[in-house]
């Protein structure tokens, strides 16, 4: 659906059902670069069993308006603002990659408004690469092609996706490239790159936090995640073995499976804003 | 995001050779089989209620029913999904029904395609005289007529398809320039690329936003096994206007899912998916999808040595008393030679259009008369094969159809095989003294 933010147009999925109040607000938020799309087998779950769902696009990416925005702090403050706009007062939020900087700040900030964070492939700080920070901001679509190589595991390289007919890193790729470059994955890269609060940030959050990390994931590694854990909370951690950081892709169903058991047991559907 | 490893280096994501013995499948998530195993099976069992619940509703990826996806012919899809640099592909029971779906999943009765007037004849007829049964009606363009595709679009128009390389006679879509033209009108191309298979040209990288195979000719290869695919490119934007409402607005038959919004680059194929496969049911059996697979794991070493052979064979038939002309892109004066440098660097594939002095008359005498090559109506096999097209594969042309098509009575087409060229050489040989008893008999 489309809606405005601070005067902005933005899409977000509703996980193809339609948007209700009465339902419980879960916010997903994509990694650096992508779109809403990324979420299509953990969104569509929720939608379907008592939540109302928002994978948002980010400014300027996807099939939303604006500009990319240019730091996490603001990014942070988009998502507060997104769960006001649509008429809501608190919400669980999910993200992945450049999405667990921006959710965890979130939640960091406005502690009464976030009821849980799940965390996907996450970190405490994500210093990038200069060759691949620099690819992006020179719009070259080499910094997406060594994107989708370094964030896919086995699942990725060789195939098996659970969507029968889908080849994982065209269709990232294809993604990674649906708006322009520089705008997109060029400002999240060096926006990821300057963000520095984030072992701070993790030590303020008190609510019920998951961080799902991958063995195979080389772009936020399983020993980055938990130093990230380790610091929020009563964090629980699962880990995915064979799984690189494209996790909510390649290894869709049992980062459902996990994402389930936590949302529904921290979250029920039951409760109704 | 730090890989020190990968600092300064090139993505080490996998090359051809390598996707066409590998993409697509894991073994450690199946038992270990190194081979890809064949599920020959209907159906699936369901974890429990939720579980079915969640596979109808397009919440979590898996298999319902063989008529919907299988876990072998997925393999085979994401293979050559992999190959053609594609987001997705959707496999079919034959290269008719991958067209026939593709169509389907763009157009509604009322609706309009521009078609390259140069096809296999099957293709030809499902336009000219099947689809219009639908509703949806076809203006053919000669395939060298680029700006014909463009005079040829009309409001209704919801995509240009067309053979690279047409059937028979060997003539060039320009493909980059009728790729310009199908997006500055709003509308995807299709375009099928059999003769080529991904390892000659892969349309995507060239503008096409759809590529159609027949999996029977040189991907399987071995003249075993009927297969289709389509393969989406996944850079058409659907939502750019009004034209594809059942792409861009909620689906009524999936809980007002819109394909668009919810899957982006492989929207097409999974609405071909969903729908078609669930509402014409033209599926891949699992045994069929194997085979295909065999011969995908040789293509590249077959398709060099199918083109290298049909180098050869033009240099004889080009210098042979017998044979009045030739058509093949390596000719350097075919019209579309240079266009064909361009598209297909990796060779011009393997099939000849050639005349035969003495016309309609030597043609079946060749035919009659040569033993290795087969005479039959396919092509893509590693045998060598032959056949008259204005007496077979486009009998049900009129004259003026044929005319339009490029066709000739004295045109022979040549589906070059793998086998050593010398024996290929002197087989003809044997056909075209045959060829020429005829005339000597009729001149007397």
């Amino acid at each position: 659906m489309k809606f405005k933010v601070n005067g902005t147009e933005v899409f977000a999925s509703t996980g193809g059902r339609p948007f209700d109040k009465k339902k419980p607000l879960i916010i997903f938020v994509h990694g650096s670069g992508l779109t809403h799309m990324t979420w299509v087998l953990q969104t569509r779950y929720f939608a379907f069993h008592g939540y109302s769902v928002l994978a948002v696009d980010m400014p300027g990416h996807g099939l939303s308006g604006g500009e990319s925005l240019k730091s996490i702090e603001d990014m942070a403050d988009w998502v507060k603002d997104v769960i006001e706009s649509v008429g809501y007062k608190e919400a669980s939020l999910v993200g992945h990659s450049q999405g667990c900087l921006v959710t965890m700040e979130c939640a960091s900030r406005y502690p009464s408004i976030i009821k849980t964070l799940s965390l996907m492939g996450g970190a405490g700080a994500i210093p990038m690469n200069p060759e691949l920070l620099s690819l992006a901001e020179n719009n070259n679509p080499k910094a997406v092609d060594l994107m989708m190589d370094w964030a896919h595991g086995p699942a990725g390289h060789f195939g098996g996706h659970p969507v029968p007919g889908l080849y994982h890193i065209n269709t990232g790729g294809m993604l990674a490239k649906s708006r322009t470059i520089k705008n997109t994955l060029g400002v999240d890269f060096r926006a990821c790159d300057n963000y520095k609060n984030g072992f701070e940030a993790a030590k303020k959050i008190k609510i019920p936090t998951l961080s799902i990390l991958a063995t195979g994931d080389k772009m936020c590694p399983v020993k980055e995640g938990k130093k990230l854990a380790d610091l929020i909370e009563g964090s629980k951690v699962e880990i995915i073995d064979n799984c690189g950081h494209m996790m909510l892709l390649e290894e869709a169903d049992r980062v459902l499976k996990v994402l389930k058991q936590f949302i529904t047991t921290n979250y029920p559907a039951k409760i109704s804003n | 995001m730090t890989d020190k490893k990968n600092k300064g280096t090139d993505p080490k994501t996998y090359k051809f050779d390598t996707l066409s013995l590998h993409a697509g499948y894991q073994p450690h998530k199946n038992a270990g089989s190194r081979q890809v195993p064949i599920y020959q099976t209907t159906s699936y069992l369901f974890d429990d209620v939720d579980h079915a619940a969640a596979l109808f509703n397009l919440e979590r990826g898996g298999h319902i029913y063989s008529r919907i996806s299988n876990p072998t012919v997925a393999v085979l899809e994401e293979r050559v999904a992999a190959l053609e640099g594609g987001t997705a592909a959707l496999a079919t029971s034959s290269g008719m029904s991958a067209i026939f779906l593709a169509v389907m999943t763009l157009c509604e009765s009322g609706d309009h395609l521009v078609v390259s007037s140069q096809l296999y004849g099957g293709t030809v007829n499902l336009f000219r005289l099947t689809l219009p049964k639908f509703g949806i009606k076809c203006t053919f363009v000669k395939p060298r007529d680029t700006d014909g595709f463009k005079k040829a679009i009309q409001k209704n128009t919801k995509g240009i398809f067309g053979e690279l390389v047409g059937n028979p006679g060997n003539e060039l879509m320009n493909m980059p320039e009728i790729a310009k033209i199908a997006h500055d009108a709003g509308i995807p191309l299709i375009v099928d690329a059999t003769y080529q298979t991904p390892y000659l040209c892969k349309p995507i990288n060239h503008g096409a936003d759809i590529v159609v195979h027949s999996l029977t000719k040189w991907m399987a290869g071995h003249g075993s096994s009927m297969a289709g695919i389509l393969v989406e490119g996944g850079n058409f934007d659907w939502m750019q206007n009004d034209k594809f409402p059942t792409m861009t607005t909620p689906y009524e038959g999936y809980h007002g899912l819109s394909f668009a919004e919810e899957f982006g680059p492989t929207a097409f194929t999974m609405k071909a998916r969903a729908e078609g496969m669930r509402d014409f049911g033209p599926c891949l059996s699992p045994q069929n999808a194997w085979n295909v697979l065999q011969g995908i794991e040789t293509l590249s070493v077959r398709m060099q040595k199918h083109c290298s052979n049909a180098e050869k064979m033009v240099e004889y038939l080009l210098s042979h008393e017998s044979v009045a002309w030739v058509s093949h892109p390596s000719v350097p004066d075919h019209p579309d030679h240079e266009l064909a440098k361009k598209l297909l660097p990796n060779g011009k594939g393997s099939m000849i259009a050639f005349g035969i002095k003495g016309g309609k008359e030597a043609g079946e005498a060749f035919i009659n008369n040569v033993k290795l090559a087969s005479h039959l109506a396919n092509v893509g096999d590693t045998r060598t094969l032959v056949i008259h097209p204005a007496s077979a594969t486009h009998s049900q042309m009129d004259e003026a159809t044929l005319k339009f098509a490029g066709l000739s009575h004295d045109m022979i087409r040549l589906s070059v095989g793998i086998e050593d060229i010398e024996d290929i050489k002197n087989d003809f040989e044997s056909g075209f003294r045959a060829a020429r008893k005829p005339r000597l008999v009729s001149n007397q």
